[in-house]
């Protein structure tokens, strides 16, 4: 694939990245902050989100699973998901985090398993999503061009 | 006084979030602060050089005035507001009520929008209170505090502290580049 098509694709599978929801303005931002001297920003903060997401997820699948559930911790985590999810920009996580912390004030297990299992579905689609992108940029890169600037012109 | 003005502010960062903490990093410095980032109120008190004893009950007998002085030039600080331990109003409160850091302006960021919250930040002192999560035009409107408040220490007469222990000699009370003089 030359250069220019590939440009073409990243720039339609991004778009379609916030058409879906999955990014919003946020991520946007993280696009436009990274500069020349801080070239991997974008990856470093994402993967930064990935490892304490997944943990978090773990702690809350561990939380839930108490004979005896402590709610108040099960949302201090998704609270804490819900502000890192918002931070990068990962919209559709950042959602799932707000109905689960509906679903902890309810202290309904049964809720919160559901609600738990929306959010990791929701990480799972954005970190493939993310995967993808950043590669698509290593191949253009590679390929010796540039990452156009993120736009959101829609 | 024009060198003055184009010397770089120094902003502390308190957030517990590291993915936070990258992000106001680097919205600081893409605006040209410096930027200390901490993840604790514990650990941004230490690095101010906050000793408990400068609160108005002071339980040490006598101390040396020079024990009290401000240990790092910092000119704003932006902390969040939860965070485990102290939190962001905690650290707001111990600034306010420090007779050598009351002067430094603080800003407080949230993920939560509870107007009950943002009021009792703004009645406190802080001088901003940002919705995380915080964008580029949130820290351009940080400049025109720290602006206006160099400008204050730069003018030789005028006197922004309230009781009447003087620290220091008049020759530190002309702000230093890095920027606010604090006694």
């Amino acid at each position: 694939m030359e250069l220019g098509q590939m440009q073409g694709r990243l720039a339609e599978f991004t778009k379609s990245l916030y058409m879906e929801g999955i990014l919003d303005a946020q991520f946007l931002q993280l696009q436009q902050l990274q500069d020349e001297s801080n070239p991997d920003f974008v990856v470093e903060v994402v993967s930064l989100f990935f490892e304490d997401s997944e943990k978090l997820l773990n702690d809350i699948a561990r939380a839930l699973d108490q004979q005896s559930v402590d709610f108040k911790r099960v949302d201090a985590h998704v609270h804490q998901l819900k502000g890192s999810s918002a931070s990068v920009g990962a919209q559709r996580v950042k959602n799932a985090c707000v109905a689960f912390r509906n679903c902890c004030e309810e202290q309904n297990v049964e809720g919160c398993l559901r609600c738990l299992q929306q959010v990791k579905q929701e990480h799972y689609l954005v970190k493939n999503k993310l995967e993808t992108l950043f590669r698509l940029e290593q191949q253009i890169v590679a390929a010796g061009g540039s990452v156009p600037m993120a736009e959101m012109t829609f | 006084m024009g060198m003055a003005t184009d010397a770089q502010f120094h902003v502390l960062a308190v957030d517990d979030s590291n993915i936070d903490r990258k992000l106001i990093e680097m919205l600081l410095k893409t605006s040209s602060f410096q930027v200390t980032a901490v993840d604790s109120v514990s650990k941004a008190l230490d690095f101010l050089g906050f000793h408990e004893d400068e609160h108005n009950e002071s339980i040490t007998p006598s101390v040396s005035p020079n024990d009290h002085h401000q240990d790092v030039d910092v000119n704003l600080i932006i902390t969040d507001y939860c965070m485990p331990g102290m939190t962001g109003y905690d650290l707001l409160r111990k600034i306010k009520e420090s007779e050598s850091l009351k002067d430094i302006p603080v800003v407080i960021m949230s993920s939560d929008n509870i107007p009950s919250r943002i009021n009792r930040c703004l009645e406190e002192g802080a001088e901003e209170f940002f919705l995380k999560p915080v964008q580029l035009s949130d820290v351009n409107k940080l400049k025109p505090h720290l602006l206006k408040c160099r400008a204050k220490e730069s003018q030789p007469n005028i006197n922004n502290r309230n009781g009447v222990e003087e620290r220091h000699s008049s020759d530190r009370t002309i702000t230093s580049y890095g920027g606010l003089e604090v006694v």
